[in-house]
């Protein structure tokens, strides 16, 4: 069975956990031994094995005592933007080498809250900035993913690359990302699995190395829309220590996935469709709207005149934060 | 918005970043480049419009002024290169 573990989704694993087909020691045995195997791609920049296996031994305590948690020894990389306690936190920079915080993020708590299992910290573009992966100070990460026909490695996005090609070549469950200008959603698409930029304010950012404040959220990268909804429960919620941070409560996010999209009404801006866009790119934009069309949503086509100028307005706000 | 190589020369000194003499006319294009495209946001009319700083309605907290963390000044310089009586050591910098 345990061979099979990284094949698994995220929720599919937290079942199998559940109905003790598998336990959580032996989910992070064959976790690590994939990413020991994928060590050319450069996704972890650190393993955090002995942690891992005395977190999945606890899980699988808890799972005998039938205490489980919402996501009990589902083993998980981590983005090294999140502080984490007692373990090196680079950013993927020189300038934070060595540097073990003695607490713990937000975010990362929650998910350990929650019973996940830390297999280790992923690589990213320097501080958050780039769009490639290729600015890390401890090497580019190389997308698992290539064109057919051609060995050349390819970028898995940025700048959660390393959670991006994590997740893609089945090195974890899932990731978590911080996204402010894409950081989530372009490394998501370019290794063809779901990334989620959540509303700002829904996770909080306290623990995480700031890229530009206003813009900052952390979010999943996960195999299925599904999994992202189940990782996004856990890591989002009010924390006072995050001024920013929304008192609202979490949603049902697992259950809203499963509802699907009939009966929405879906709009599409007009200005999305950039001029010069590759007709490839453009058949796969119908697609998408077919795909909801045929799963029952209305699809109406919108206006949002200044979509052009969100790029300026960035490029001023996130220098000028950063 | 037109920048000058002078204008680099300073911005370049003033950030401590080295820059050759024959980048600073190549630079200098760039920069003005940016900032022409920048200046696009000038021709959008925000009159009357009211700043938008969520896209959820959001008010900041306010709480008692009280201490709600601290009391562990090891825990807090364990990090640092040098420290002494949990101060952080630094080299001089001005003189």
């Amino acid at each position: 069975m345990s061979a099979d573990v990284a094949g698994l989704s995220l929720s599919q694993l937290r079942s199998a956990l559940l109905d003790k087909s598998v336990s959580a020691v032996e989910a992070t045995e064959a976790y690590l031994a994939e990413i020991e195997a994928a060590e050319p791609l450069g996704a972890y920049l650190a393993v955090t094995a002995d942690k891992a296996r005395a977190m999945a031994a606890d899980s699988d305590k808890r799972i005998a005592a039938g205490e489980a948690r919402a996501l009990e020894g589902v083993p998980l990389g981590i983005k090294d933007l999140f502080c984490t306690n007692g373990v090196e936190t680079t950013a993927a920079s020189r300038i934070l080498e060595g540097f073990r915080p003695s607490y713990e993020s937000a975010v990362t708590e929650r998910l350990w809250a929650d019973g996940a299992v830390m297999l280790g910290k992923l690589n990213l573009d320097e501080f958050a900035m780039g769009s490639s992966n290729e600015t890390s100070a401890r090497g580019a990460v190389v997308s698992p993913w290539r064109r057919g026909g051609d060995a050349a490695p390819l970028s898995p996005g940025g700048s959660s690359g390393g959670s991006s090609a994590a997740v893609a070549a089945g090195l974890c469950a899932g990731a978590t990302g911080t996204d402010t200008g894409g950081s989530i959603r372009q490394p998501a698409s370019l290794t063809g699995i779901v990334g989620v930029k959540p509303t700002y304010g829904r996770c909080s950012r306290w623990g995480t190395i700031a890229f530009a404040s206003s813009l900052d959220q952390a979010g999943p990268l996960t195999r299925t829309v599904q999994d992202a909804a189940l990782m996004l429960a856990s890591m989002a919620g009010h924390d006072p220590r995050d001024s920013t941070c929304i008192d609202r409560p979490v949603g049902d996010y697992e259950a809203a996935v499963g509802a699907g999209v009939k009966g929405l009404r879906i709009g599409v801006p007009k200005e999305y469709r950039v001029d010069g866009m590759p007709p490839e790119i453009d058949a796969l934009w119908e697609q998408g709207a077919a795909w909801a069309k045929d799963a029952g949503a209305e699809i109406v086509e919108i206006s949002l005149p200044h979509t052009k100028y969100a790029l300026p307005a960035y490029y001023i706000i996130a220098p000028a934060e950063a | 918005m037109s920048v000058d190589p002078e204008t680099v020369r300073k911005v370049a000194r003033l950030a401590r970043i080295a820059e050759p003499e024959d980048k600073l006319q190549p630079l200098a294009k760039e920069l003005s480049g940016i900032l022409d495209w920048i200046e696009q946001l000038q021709e959008v009319d925000v009159e009357g419009v009211a700043p938008m700083t969520s896209a959820v309605d959001a008010t900041l907290p306010m709480r008692d002024d009280v201490v709600t963390d601290g009391g562990y000044p090891e825990r807090v310089t364990e990090n640092a290169p040098q420290s002494e009586d949990h101060f952080f050591v630094v080299p001089k910098v001005v003189e």
